[in-house]
């Protein structure tokens, strides 16, 4: 017999529980697996756009703050190459304030050298003048400088004539006790030519002056009368300040005023 | 010489027989199955995974792709029938060549069973995908007058189905045998791999009708119309 009816039966339990078994241990686990893996794949492939986009988005970003930066460093460099050169167009002229202060300094001590020399100088030769005007006078005409100095003074006063004596007196007039003229001499005046003086300048002006006497070495030995601004003077300082003209090689005014 | 595996009884008792096509029935059924959880039983999910499971997920989604190309639309849905007709005949038709194995589809009972299997699973999907109204009214197509064709051609085919693997499986073993009895050593093995040659081809065809039969009744009569019109 080829055919059996138990067998057929049994055959189509078995197949039924053979699908059952298949489907349980391995197409179910089989697509369950592969299923898996696509999905994964897929998360991987989305994982990988999204990452590109956020390497695309973070090269736009990084690009954009180059580019500021760029931007950032440029005006920095401007700025600073601005801020470089003011300071330096400061500096060059600070540099020359400076330059020019020292020149000026140099000249202005070189200036003051020079004219404490001239000082010195001065004043060494009012010395040996004075000291051989003093000897000459003294050898020759057994006078002293003081003496003749208040003579000479006083003939420069009697020689007065005319607006000066006139402007001389009117100054002379204004003076009083409160402000008397005043009568200089580079040397303390002994009484007999203050005496003298006082005598002198009365007689040429019509009045008892009253005077005050003061001692001004500056004068090197000489006599002056000032009031109100108007001055009758003598003194061997305006020979000197000619004797220092013609070393200088200028002109001066000699003697008196 | 036996000419079904039927023959071969190992026990009986009663209606109860314990034959040989049910033994390499159950012998099939535990090495298909134990292979399968042996390979599931650590499935890999990434990249790396093993060459068994690589030959596993070969195999299901050839099936798969065979199905899909028939026609049907969802091919997991028949995977699990369609899949282990495929795998049942084809690993009978496989271990033909180990010796003493008799192939259950030599035996007509068991492709008459697979055969009713195919003719029971046939309107259970074509109800499932396009209702029970509907698919009865494929009976009636294209005219009612064709009614009792329909009905002869669902069990013509269905006969046709278990006597084609059953005449090819049996015949195959058969040819070995008597080949065996006379040119006993090259000869035979070159039929025993013209018979696994066979087998596989019948196990694809037997898979794909099945499938076809399927695809013919859940699709509906307006895409068959589409179809052919």
């Amino acid at each position: 017999m080829l055919i059996d009816g138990f067998t057929i039966a049994a055959q189509l339990l078995n197949f039924i529980i053979l699908v059952w078994l298949m489907k349980r241990f391995l197409y179910q686990p089989v697509l369950n697996a592969i299923a898996a893996r696509e999905q994964k794949i897929a998360a991987q492939l989305a994982d990988a756009a999204a990452t590109k986009a956020k390497a695309h988005e973070q090269q736009l970003e990084f690009e954009q703050k180059n580019q500021a930066f760029d931007k950032q460093r440029a005006d920095l460099l401007s700025q600073a190459t601005a801020a470089a050169n003011a300071e330096h167009a400061q500096l060059m002229v600070d540099a020359r304030q400076a330059a020019d202060a020292a020149d000026a300094a140099r000249a202005a001590a070189l200036l003051a050298d020079t004219q404490a020399l001239h000082s010195d100088i001065v004043r060494r030769t009012q010395q040996q003048v004075f000291e051989i005007a003093r000897r000459v006078l003294g050898d020759l005409a057994n006078v002293s400088l003081e003496q003749r100095a208040c003579e000479v003074f006083i003939e420069r006063l009697h020689g007065l004539d005319g607006p000066a004596l006139t402007t001389l007196r009117q100054a002379l007039n204004s003076t009083s006790t409160a402000a008397p003229a005043v009568l200089r001499s580079a040397f303390d005046l002994p009484a007999a030519q203050l005496a003298l003086l006082q005598t002198a300048l009365d007689e040429t002006f019509g009045q008892a002056l009253a005077l005050k006497v003061e001692t001004t070495p500056e004068l090197v030995s000489g006599i002056e009368l000032s009031a109100h601004g108007q001055k009758l003077a003598w003194s061997i300082a305006g020979y000197l300040a000619a004797l220092s003209a013609t070393l200088d090689g200028q002109p001066a005014e000699r003697g008196s005023a | 010489m036996r000419l079904t595996p039927d023959a071969w009884i190992f026990w009986q008792y009663g209606i109860f027989t314990l034959n040989a096509t049910i033994l390499f029935t159950w012998v099939l059924m535990a090495v298909l199955v134990l292979g399968a959880v042996l390979i599931t039983r650590r499935l890999a999910t990434g990249h790396e995974r093993s060459r068994w499971q690589n030959l596993l997920e070969i195999v299901v989604t050839a099936i798969m792709s065979q199905i899909e190309d028939v026609g049907l639309q969802n091919p997991r849905r028949y995977l699990g029938f369609l899949g282990t007709l495929f795998l049942f005949v084809a690993a009978a038709a496989l271990a033909t060549v180990i010796p003493g194995f008799e192939p259950p589809t030599a035996s007509l009972s068991t492709t008459a069973a697979l055969a009713l299997c195919v003719l029971v699973a046939v309107p259970l999907f074509g109800i499932s995908g396009q209702g029970l109204l509907a698919y009865l009214k494929s009976y009636l197509q294209p005219t009612p007058i064709m009614l009792p064709f329909n009905l002869i051609s669902e069990v013509s085919r269905t006969l046709a189905l278990a006597i084609r693997l059953f005449g090819n499986m049996m015949s195959g073993a058969m040819i070995i045998a008597i080949l065996l009895s006379i040119t006993p050593f090259v000869f035979p093995i070159v039929m025993t791999l013209l018979g696994l040659l066979t087998g596989m081809v019948q196990a694809y065809i037997f898979t794909i009708l099945a499938a076809v039969y399927i695809a013919a009744a859940t699709r509906s009569s307006k895409a068959l119309n589409k179809i052919v019109p």
